[in-house]
């Protein structure tokens, strides 16, 4: 910690090394407090997850993350997040399209109502369409004498699922394209591209990272869960149960060993995650407009 | 021409595609998001105000509430405090693993919650790590309101960190060196000049750190010990009115909920006015 360095500012400082910075002291123990801090909070948490992963050892790790019902919740849970994640890509494009290349009546209240997802709890989420789609639901007699379900099975895990991860992808993009302008796009089309082809050709390539980082906070939103998909999935075990849901399962069970090791699962989809969007940050910050928002 | 745009939907552009492109996103908006909250609204309006008024202050919901509203204020507070001062260590100072810690911070995003949630109980059950030095003092934390807190912290703080980086980050060193000529010692500086500037920062960054945590769900049903009257939150209702199949009830629980968060994102946002008007950076 003897080695903080001393801000650039300080050339330019009126009264000694002290003007527009703290005393060493102050900066040290402001330093201490803080790794402390995230260290309590954030890294004794993970490092648990791994350390009671492992209690049983290796052997009863493995068995519990290659049994057949933790196979069936890795399984759904890749399948909620193929169908939910490209769902909402497309949405973000066609969002981002519309409000950042046009001037339109309403655009600020559609650009506010995009976020609304975010500022409802999880458990909200899959609560309405319980209230659509349940037995007791508005359209529970209807989808009952079609023998169609939706809740407590996969549709409504998907619902729920889009629901949350809803503005992920265009809250990247939205931003971004605005700050683009449509100058490029306009080119292309003078040039004789079409619609389609600028949009491919030209205006995707610009967005590509930021499309890729919304993309993997948006897949580690879906994959991880776990209000929302709780109240749709009806928890049927080898069936609608996902991985965050197998956890819970396992852990009311009292096999915490097994529980751990699940979840380790999702702490390491968690780190690579992390690595992925830092990596993004540090290498394409001026081509990913709104890093510091998440 | 310039009259005409005034009355458009839509003002002219050579760009093709607007209609397909806004049509998808209000079809997609409405059938995910709109549509499906008008009916949580609607399914609490089928009890009638008065009704509605009664599930909402029965005493196991208000306590429910209450308890979600209250240690989420206490973590959102915790988290101001301490992610002002985790932003101010990242922001000014240089140490080795900065940039580490930097991007430590976003792991409860990224983290999913049912994983925090048993974590953290593992930690603070009385025979886990911290739970074990605590007990002895007779402080329980796992399965009291103190548990609840702790999850809410865990989930909350990234926001108050986040939201305070890049105000900081562009505040202008001219204006401390012009404080200190002025003859003000660091601590006014800091206190005076700095902090009040940085107070809307802090203040939506504690209010999004507020309503995330009263909604948040799967963190704080492990740690917490459900018990009604004392530690069962109000998501965690909702979730058993449904499986009575008391779908009204559940919904206009629901419906409450959605005012506190809403209300509290009208507050981020007159924050927000209230600080263009004052500061003028639009």
């Amino acid at each position: 910690m003897a080695d903080v360095a001393v801000s650039p500012s300080v050339v330019l400082s009126l009264r000694g090394p002290s003007v527009t910075t703290e005393k060493p002291a102050v900066r040290v123990t402001l330093i201490v407090i803080s790794v402390i801090f995230l260290g309590v909070f954030l890294l004794l948490p993970l490092a648990a997850v791994f350390v009671e992963a492992f209690r049983a050892g290796v052997g009863a790790y493995f068995a519990a993350i290659t049994e057949p019902d933790a196979l069936s919740a890795i399984k759904l849970t890749l399948l909620v997040a193929a169908i939910a994640v490209p769902s909402n890509v497309i949405f973000g494009l066609a969002a981002s399209w519309a409000i950042a290349k046009f001037e339109f009546r309403g655009k600020s209240v559609l650009n506010s109502l995009i976020d609304l997802p975010f500022s409802v709890s999880p458990v909200i989420s899959g609560l309405i369409y319980v209230l659509l789609f349940g037995a007791q639901g508005y359209f529970g007699p209807f989808l009952r004498s079609e023998g169609i379900q939706i809740i407590f099975a996969l549709p409504g895990i998907v619902l729920a699922t889009i629901f949350v991860t809803f503005p992920f992808v265009a809250r990247e993009l939205v931003p971004l394209m605005q700050e683009q302008g449509t100058q490029d796009e306009e080119a292309a089309l003078s040039l004789g591209a079409s619609g389609w082809k600028t949009f491919f050709k030209v205006t995707l390539p610009n967005i590509r990272w930021a499309l890729l980082y919304g993309v993997v906070l948006c897949n580690a939103r879906a994959m991880g869960e776990f209000g929302a998909v709780s109240v749709v999935s009806g928890h049927i075990r080898g069936k609608t149960n996902t991985m965050p849901l197998h956890v819970e399962i396992l852990y009311n069970e009292y096999n915490f060993a097994a529980a751990f090791a699940v979840a380790s699962l999702l702490a390491l989809l968690a780190l690579v995650t992390l690595v992925i969007k830092i990596t993004l940050e540090w290498r394409y910050a001026d081509q990913i407009v709104a890093s510091r928002r998440h | 021409m310039a009259g005409a745009r005034g009355l458009a939907l839509k003002r002219p552009s050579a760009i093709p595609g607007f209609g397909l492109a806004l049509g998808f996103t209000l079809t997609y908006l409405s059938l995910i998001v709109l549509i499906p909250l008008a009916g949580l609204v609607l399914k609490s309006a089928t009890l009638g105000f008065s009704g509605f008024w009664d599930v909402v202050t029965g005493p196991r919901t208000l306590a429910a509430l209450e308890l979600s509203f209250f240690t989420s204020l206490a973590a959102a507070t915790v988290n101001a405090v301490f992610g002002v001062i985790i932003a101010w260590v990242l922001i000014r100072y240089r140490f080795p693993g900065r940039r580490l810690l930097d991007a430590f911070v976003d792991l409860p995003f990224a983290l999913p919650t049912a994983v925090a949630g048993i974590a953290l109980t593992a930690i603070y059950a009385p025979n886990g790590w911290i739970g074990s030095l605590l007990d002895p003092f007779g402080i329980k934390v796992a399965y009291t309101r103190f548990g609840i807190a702790i999850a809410l912290i865990f989930i909350g703080l990234p926001f108050v960190v986040r939201t305070v980086q890049p105000v900081l980050e562009e505040f202008d060193r001219e204006l401390e060196e012009a404080s200190a000529t002025l003859g003000a010692n660091r601590r006014q500086t800091v206190f005076r000049v700095m902090l009040p500037s940085l107070m809307p920062a802090i203040l939506t960054g504690f209010a999004l750190a507020l309503a995330r945590a009263v909604g948040e769900y799967g963190s704080v049903i492990f740690i917490a010990g459900n018990m009604p009257f004392y530690s069962e939150i109000a998501p965690l209702l909702i979730i058993i009115r449904l499986e009575e199949f008391g779908y009204a009830q559940a919904a206009a629980i629901g419906t409450a909920m959605l005012l506190i968060s809403f209300g509290l994102l009208l507050f981020v946002h007159l924050v927000q006015a209230w600080q263009r008007r004052r500061f003028g950076n639009g």
